[in-house]
């Protein structure tokens, strides 16, 4: 199945995904600075982004170890902010579930917000896209992100303090996130989903463990699929 | 100081743990067709869990201990319009940026 078509598509798929450097930079640079300043030291902070790659989990986890919460709370709320990646890999599954466990196993290992957020709406833009190329495009949106959130974590964890907080690089995430919602709120239910996503996590923020991520998170896409169901829209 | 055997347990079943969480559907349901309910659901995965996360860094950041911060505000609002009337994700990080910056600018 290897041929033109293959080959173009992962370099679409790179192309598509260089934008995100802008995002993944000074993000992985962040974690880096933030980790150094945590006490860990670089090979700690790679190591870290290279288990986890996960920038809001690898967050999470670094400032709750400062405060000295047991493990088990420090864990569960790491992973609880990482649990939409399931909802994500359930939602790549009708793409790219025929392929074999292996390259399934290495497209779960560097599933992150940014090539799902490609992916799934090049998959649904393109339905005869070959399984080939389809893992070729993941692949390639894939190679500008994670190597690079790899290197510059550590690149963060040399500088160091050296950079100044008032810079407000801790708003970098935010904004990359909310960058990345505008263009997806193509629907009313998209945009149902967004609102009560939104005002259910201001809502329910007083919930321990990073529990009202989950709880808006659900509202939200229940409410999505709801209006869904009623308007009939794709 | 973070304890170092707290901290490897932490990288590991993290580690472990969000591989899982990314593994469990694609490796473990594999091409079986899924409910329609759920796909209905799955759908809105994006644009549910993203806004949940982002909003309450809106508008309780930490930077600030908390304290909503009109120049983030601001600069959340510009970026969410021009996300959504643009449609291009770079530009609108970097509007978002330069309100970001100016605000610092003017008021810090």
């Amino acid at each position: 199945m290897a041929g033109p078509g293959v080959k173009s598509s992962f370099w679409t798929g790179v192309r598509d995904g260089l934008p995100f450097l802008l995002v993944i930079l000074p993000f992985a640079t962040l974690f880096g600075v933030v980790a150094s300043d945590a006490g860990l030291n670089a090979g700690e902070a790679l190591a870290f982004s290279l288990a986890v790659i996960a920038g809001a989990s690898q967050f999470t986890a670094l400032q709750l170890l400062q405060e000295n919460v047991p493990l088990v709370v420090v864990l569960a709320s790491a992973l609880a902010v990482n649990l939409r990646m399931a909802m994500y890999s359930a939602s790549l599954t009708p793409a790219l579930g025929k392929l074999p466990l292996w390259k399934r196993a290495v497209c779960a290992y560097f599933l992150v917000d940014q090539n799902y957020a490609l992916s799934v709406v090049k998959f649904e833009k393109e339905r005869d896209l070959s399984l080939a190329e389809k893992f070729a495009y993941f692949l390639g949106a894939t190679m500008p992100l994670c190597p690079f959130w790899y290197a510059f974590t550590v690149v963060g964890a040399l500088v160091g303090s050296a950079i100044p907080t008032e810079w407000g690089l801790d708003f970098a995430m935010p904004l990359a996130f909310i960058a990345m919602i505008g263009p997806a709120l193509r629907t009313g239910a998209h945009r149902t989903a967004a609102l009560v996503a939104s005002v259910a996590a201001l809502t329910f923020a007083f919930l321990p463990f990073n529990l009202g991520l989950l709880v808006a998170a659900g509202l939200g896409m229940a409410a999505g699929a709801e209006v869904e169901r009623r308007v009939g829209a794709k | 100081m973070i304890d170092r055997t707290e901290l490897w347990i932490v990288i590991v079943a993290l580690g472990l743990g969000s591989f899982g969480l990314r593994f469990v559907f694609l490796g473990l349901v594999g091409d079986r067709p899924l409910p329609e309910w759920l796909t209905r659901h799955l759908r809105y995965t994006a644009v549910a869990v993203l806004p949940a996360l982002v909003m309450p860094l809106v508008v309780w950041p930490s930077a600030t201990e908390g304290e909503t911060d009109p120049v983030r505000l601001t600069a959340a609002g510009v970026t969410l319009a021009a996300a959504y009337f643009i449609k291009n994700v770079i530009l609108s990080m970097l509007l978002g940026g330069l309100v970001l910056a100016g605000g610092a600018y003017w008021f810090g």
